[in-house]
């Protein structure tokens, strides 16, 4: 097949966009891009957004280890349903999602939570999205994990505690750290899912994604590019991670 | 694994039967890893798919109807499909050459196009929408010379279908990519030895071989491309009726407090990802 094409192709849309974002962000040279990088709303947005996304990784690196172990060792009726059910924060768009967030989580809460327009309403929304990135990387690799060892270690005498961390965790934690890097990666540059139920108030409520959007709407593209390109650094820098987690797990034997 | 995992699509593994566990005092334990998880999920997953039928039919069907049917609502199904249409098959076409030559060519710099494949998954929708406006906008790169010519993208259904190609491109390549290295290439080498020629390969052998990815990569390929908001919100302009996709329609009604129109067209979207769901769930159990 013609590699010119593909080549073309993927310069045009992926490169030659980043490129100009890149370029715009230094049009006024490195102070230009340190002064909108550093003016007080951005930072308490990067801020929120690192923060935020930090919390809802550590979340599911335990409830997605959890859940993925339940999909794999436990068995009740409908286990099949709800497993394909995991992958609906990638299928539903995340404006529908932020919808529906708002109506369970809102004023109108049938649970009587309303958090809506608070810090953890973007968590809420960053949990939903990023669901199954964590449940999808640990599953295959519990699928795959011998369960002989297990049995060697109970009857040695290990508690399932000590069985649990000492042997199961270790084989799990590629897959572990694959997940939240991925759901990481997504949460920074989050947008959708946040724009109803987060309200978007500046200083409180407004991630780096938002913050985006506002300075293009006020025509600031030098502090918009600015900040892209302070997400992006970020989130390249997790997917160098992830293809060094792969790539070490490859070496392993398999 | 982890790619797939970006894809959303990490095909669910296949369940080996569960072995028969003797009972012990882990059984509590086991309930209660259970129920957090159910309970967790459904706080998460269920409740919100529920609150959305129950907000739609709140005043009945009919109401329900009249609210999708809406010059409006019709416009921005119709963009949304137009965009869908556009992108799909391009995206489908790229992806199996990607994969092609991430997987059967020696060529050089591989390693950096399989890091391009995947920065869509990497890059906030609103950053590129960003740099969508940057190359073709106003005073961007390309703005004098497009305006020149009279083509506006920006603001504009080309810019939309740009944005949505961005965001979608990387799913029917990172399907076909490990279904491509596990088929390996012993038959496509047989039948060129029998003097078969590429094209002629390609369609009579490796195609059929990759289908299920391929499928699996157009499957998510759409649905993001039905639900993507972020990028497109940025460059359309959302004017209703012309540049509003499904998505923004849904924000624009919630916003000029229509809910029911909001919810409607929201309901839409999640049958069509709940119609997605049961499509990959019904080609995970045909593969295996």
């Amino acid at each position: 097949m013609n590699k010119g094409l593909v080549l073309t192709y993927l310069s045009l849309i992926v490169l030659l966009p980043l490129a100009a974002i890149a370029t715009k962000a230094f049009e006024n040279g490195p102070s230009g891009f340190w002064t909108a990088v550093s003016s007080p709303q951005a930072v308490a947005a990067l801020k929120l957004t690192v923060i935020a996304s930090l919390i809802v990784v550590v979340i599911n690196a335990v409830m997605g280890t959890l859940i993925a172990w339940v999909m794999v060792r436990d068995d009740f009726p409908g286990k099949s349903v709800v497993n394909s059910f995991i992958d609906l924060p990638f299928a539903l768009p995340t404006i529908v999602a932020s919808l529906t967030l708002l109506t369970i989580y809102g004023k109108d809460s049938p649970l009587g939570i309303n958090v809506a327009f608070t810090q953890t309403a973007v968590v809420i929304a960053l949990l939903f999205v990023t669901l199954p990135f964590v449940v999808r990387a640990v599953q295959p690799l519990l699928l795959s994990l011998d369960r002989d060892m297990e049995s060697a270690a109970e009857s040695l005498g290990a508690g399932r505690w000590r069985i649990f961390r000492q042997i199961i965790l270790p084989n799990l934690a590629p897959g572990i750290f694959t997940g939240i890097a991925l759901a990481f990666a997504r949460a920074l540059g989050e947008f959708g899912s946040l724009v109803l139920v987060s309200g978007n108030v500046p200083f409180k409520t407004e991630v780096a994604s938002v913050f985006i959007r506002g300075q293009i709407e006020s025509d600031n593209l030098v502090g918009a590019s600015a900040v892209s390109v302070v997400l992006l650094a970020v989130s390249l820098a997790l997917l160098a991670c992830v293809t060094l987690i792969q790539r070490k797990g490859l070496r392993h034997g398999n | 694994m982890a790619t797939d995992v970006a894809a959303g699509a990490a095909p669910a593994p296949k369940q080996p039967k569960i072995r028969k566990e003797k009972p012990d005092g882990s059984r509590l334990a086991r309930w209660a890893l259970r129920y957090t998880a159910l309970i967790y999920l459904g706080m998460l997953l269920l409740l919100p798919i529920a609150a959305i039928l129950q907000h739609t039919f709140e005043d009945g069907v009919g109401t329900m109807i009249n609210a999708i049917t809406t010059p409006d609502a019709v416009a921005a199904l119709r963009l949304t499909l137009l965009t869908v249409v556009i992108a799909v098959p391009l995206n489908t076409v790229f992806g199996i050459a990607c994969a092609h030559i991430m997987v059967r060519t020696n060529m050089r710099g591989k390693p950096i196009i399989n890091g391009l494949i995947d920065i869509p998954f990497a890059v906030s929708p609103i950053v590129v929408g960003l740099a969508l406006i940057l190359v073709y906008g106003t005073g961007g790169w390309f703005g004098a010379d497009l305006a020149a010519a009279g083509i506006q993208v920006i603001f504009s259904t080309p810019g939309i279908v740009m944005a949505v190609i961005f965001v979608s491109m990387p799913f029917v390549a990172r399907e076909v990519i490990p279904v491509l290295q596990e088929i390996g290439d012993d038959q496509e080498k047989a039948a060129e030895t029998l003097g078969a020629s590429g094209w002629y390969t390609f369609w009579r052998i490796t195609l059929p071989a990759i289908r299920w990815g391929v499928s699996y990569g157009v499957v998510l390929t759409t649905a993001r491309a039905l639900g993507e908001f972020g990028a497109v919100t940025v460059v359309s302009g959302r004017i209703s009726g012309e540049t509003e996709t499904l998505p923004l329609y849904v924000q624009k009604q919630f916003e000029t407090f229509n809910s029911v129109g909001a919810y409607s067209a929201s309901l839409v979207l999640a049958l069509l990802a709940l119609a997605t769901l049961l499509i990959l769930n019904l080609m995970r159990r045909k593969e295996s």
